[in-house]
């Protein structure tokens, strides 16, 4: 029933289709663009972005009072397949994504088995293609079995389509693998994401160690495991030249230790999820385990250098870590509960609320987060609404208010800490090849 | 002054930080009354006849167990106990699944002991019978502080004002999380002494002193609660040596000296010998040690009475 909820125009080759998006504030921050116009879309490329364009298309949609930015690319979700399909598959992730107005996500290889070889990247890729909802790229692992002992054959892993390496979900405490690593991937231009907390540092925690965890007597995991693991990998990146992407970055030291290294010329970039942008450990409830999550929830002082972090550049990319889990997983005891919880629908909701409507940001910048800087980062065809891209585009309401309710969600995962958020900013719209798919329940 | 709108009828026992100080005044007052009941030869009262209730135990316990298993049977209810390794537990249930069961059953309470923090607060949301936490994690054991306070009070005659000093592993005690809120709320001066490694960092509450020296912190104490040191915490590292921490941080007659002549021993239980306290004192005059564990189920029957049935004779 839920398939029924958005219309998809599925595009066939053979006919010509045209979209014209009419009178949004169009922001596109690849070409510096911020100005009300239309935009043109013919067989699922761009065609023109300019006022008052004069053109008889197949379908337009009106878009006053709309942002109409370049699809969001969200390059840090766990769909869960090959494997865990009772927290997530492509397809349930597919409709969380269009929700949340992503039209690229690249999904992380932590799934059973692990997706560290090219037979399994092919067959990711291929299954992407069959659900076709939107563009699901494939990170694949830089260990075999991510265990951090012995390299994965991450050329075939390229040949086969990965964009992108990762051993997220753990730190790869072995310095010698990892510097291997980057040697070995250093002519490709591939980058390693690197999940950074220092394992033993963090063994048996699940919240942020301070205050609140002093209090509660949950076990903590300290801002110096990963500032650790910043400091580290930053220095084999600068070492051995190599690409490093630091994953989800929360602590305010290692903004700090990633800002040095920026200025030094290191060939490091940074993400941040919304949560970490805007909760601190003082939301963590030890009979509710949806603040579980690694890294954990730190302090406000932590919120407030990620936000400075992401203006001043030295922070890229604003991704979700969407990280759903079946619901029998998560409703129970804190420390046994799984970490992470699903972020793809809450995302730009989220940020017009907490940061945008705040005056913390700007809308170029924030886009950008979202959009060119990821694209950048992986050397991938998107995020931009330059003539002849792919026409993935998303349509932001920045005034829509809604409350968040498990009920309405399309990924599989129900435990949110944005459950019940009165939030102002929601996607209406979500445009992958030029196929519009309006979500119109309300 | 009676303040007789003071009542903890149908409320669950999370933590101390939820109970204000009259609350807390009303148990201790109440457990005075049950103190006498045990002590006399008829133990069979009638108050919670017809009353079930359930132990549910997730770790291994002796005391805290069958105090609660006696303080309900001492009060006339039915008492059923589970234990982790005898149940559907190692089935692979989930605790709101048990949960559930125990409560379509007809329990009315259900005293429980968990390894996660948070535990009991999620079986209240879970089900609908009073919860008494004895324990979950390192987070709270309510009873246990509240046993806490009655023996200083049996011992000293009050509570304001007195300096206690809780020594040890606190950094892994739900004992000092949960002492910490009763004995602030009743006006005491509460110190906590240990290594370092066993200190939770960052560990900031009103009217508590941190000292990672014992001898400062015992000086002119009125009471020490000597927490119980668990072997494994040397094989993780926190201390090299059960010799080593008995020398720089057990409790012996020599540092004993610093404190008030009348200091007051206590122990959770159960003790390690010549680690963190030595024989002498545990047996020595100022221990109240052997008294807190009559006084645990005196404070239980006050706490299944006054929650289950509201206190009132029948």
């Amino acid at each position: 029933m839920k398939n029924q909820i958005w219309q998809i125009r599925k595009m066939e080759s053979t006919i010509s289709t045209s979209l014209l998006i009419r009178g949004g504030r169009v922001i596109d921050p690849a070409n510096n663009l911020d100005k009300v116009a239309d935009v043109l879309v013919v067989d699922g490329k761009i065609a023109a972005v300019k006022p008052n364009i004069n053109f008889e298309a197949h379908y337009e949609y009106n878009a006053a009072g709309k942002l109409v930015t370049p699809g969001l690319i969200d390059m840090h979700v766990h769909l869960r397949e090959p494997g865990q399909e009772a927290k997530e598959d492509f397809l349930s992730g597919s409709k969380a994504a269009v929700a949340g107005g992503f039209t690229t996500v690249a999904t992380m290889p932590n799934t059973s088995p692990t997706v560290d070889n090219a037979a399994l990247v092919r067959a990711m890729v291929k299954r992407a293609e069959e659900v076709g909802i939107v563009n699901i790229k494939i990170i694949g692992a830089v260990t075999k079995g991510r265990h951090g002992q012995e390299l994965a054959e991450m050329r075939d892993m390229i040949d086969a389509g990965a964009v992108a390496f990762s051993d997220d979900g753990s730190f790869d405490d072995n310095a010698k693998i990892f510097l291997n690593a980057l040697d070995y991937l250093h002519d490709t231009g591939k980058v390693i994401i690197c999940h950074e907390e220092e394992t033993s540092l963090v063994k048996d925690g699940v919240m942020n160690e301070g205050k609140r965890s002093a209090l509660l007597g949950l076990k903590g995991r300290p801002t110096v495991a990963e500032d650790i693991a910043v400091a580290r990998d930053v220095l084999l990146a600068e070492y051995t030249g190599g690409r490093v992407h630091v994953a989800h970055i929360s602590s305010a030291r290692a903004v700090e230790i990633v800002r040095d290294a920026k200025k030094r010329g290191v060939k490091v970039t940074a993400e941040v999820t919304p949560q970490h942008l805007t909760m601190t450990d003082e939301f963590v409830n030890p009979a509710d385990t949806s603040t579980k999550i690694n890294p954990p929830l730190r302090t406000q002082k932590d919120c407030d250098a990620m936000l400075a972090g992401l203006l001043d550049g030295t922070i890229d990319a604003i991704v979700t870590d969407h990280s759903p889990h079946a619901p029998e997983e998560k409703d129970r005891e804190y420390i046994y509960a799984p970490s992470g919880f699903p972020g793809l629908e809450t995302s730009v909701g989220v940020l017009f609320t907490e940061l945008y409507h705040k005056g913390k940001i700007d809308l170029k910048t924030l886009i950008s987060k979202m959009t060119a800087e990821p694209a950048k980062i992986f050397g991938l065809d998107a995020g931009t609404l330059s003539i002849d891209a792919p026409a993935d585009i998303t349509i932001i309401d920045p005034e829509l208010e809604w409350t968040v309710d498990a009920k309405n969600f399309y990924t599989k995962g129900t435990h949110s800490p944005f459950i019940g958020r009165e939030l102002k900013g929601r996607v209406i719209a979500t445009i992958v090849h030029g196929n519009l798919m309006k979500l119109n329940q309300w | 002054m009676e303040k007789n709108s003071v009542s903890i009828s149908g409320k669950s026992v999370v933590g101390m930080k939820d109970f204000s100080s009259d609350e807390i005044r009303l148990v201790l007052n109440t457990a005075r009354k049950f103190k006498q009941v045990i002590r006399g030869g008829e133990k069979k009262l009638p108050n919670l006849r017809g009353k079930a209730i359930v132990n549910l135990f997730y770790e291994p316990s002796t005391r805290t167990r069958t105090s609660f298993e006696l303080a309900g049977k001492y009060l006339g209810a039915d008492v059923v106990s589970i234990t982790s390794g005898t149940s559907s537990i190692v089935k692979g249930e989930s605790l709101r699944d048990t949960l559930r069961t125990i409560e379509a059953m007809g329990v009315d309470a259900i005293v429980m002991r968990h390894k996660s923090e948070g535990a009991a607060d999620f079986a209240t949301k879970a089900v609908k019978p009073i919860i008494i936490n004895a324990g979950d994690g390192a987070h709270a054991h309510p009873s246990q502080a509240l046993l806490d306070l009655f023996t200083i009070e049996q011992a000293k005659g009050r509570l304001a004002g007195l300096k206690v000093v809780i020594v040890g592993d606190i950094l892994h005690s739900r004992v000092a999380r949960s002492d910490v809120y009763a004995m602030t709320k009743m006006g005491m001066e509460v110190h906590f002494a240990g290594f370092k490694t066993m200190l939770p960092r960052f560990f900031e509450f009103d009217g508590v002193t941190v000292h990672e020296s014992l001898e400062e912190a015992i000086e002119n104490a009125d009471v020490i609660n000597v927490l119980r040191i668990q072997l494994e915490r040397q094989q993780a590292g926190l201390f090299p040596s059960t010799r080593e921490y008995a020398r720089v941080f057990g409790i012996n007659e020599e540092r004993l000296r610093l404190a008030k002549d009348d200091v007051l021993i206590l122990h959770p239980g159960p003790q390690n010998k010549g680690l963190e306290i030595s024989s002498e004192v545990t047996y020595c005059a100022n221990s109240a040690i052997h008294d807190q564990v009559q006084n645990g189920v005196a404070i239980r029957m006050a706490l299944l009475d006054l929650t289950l049935n509201g206190g009132t004779k029948k």
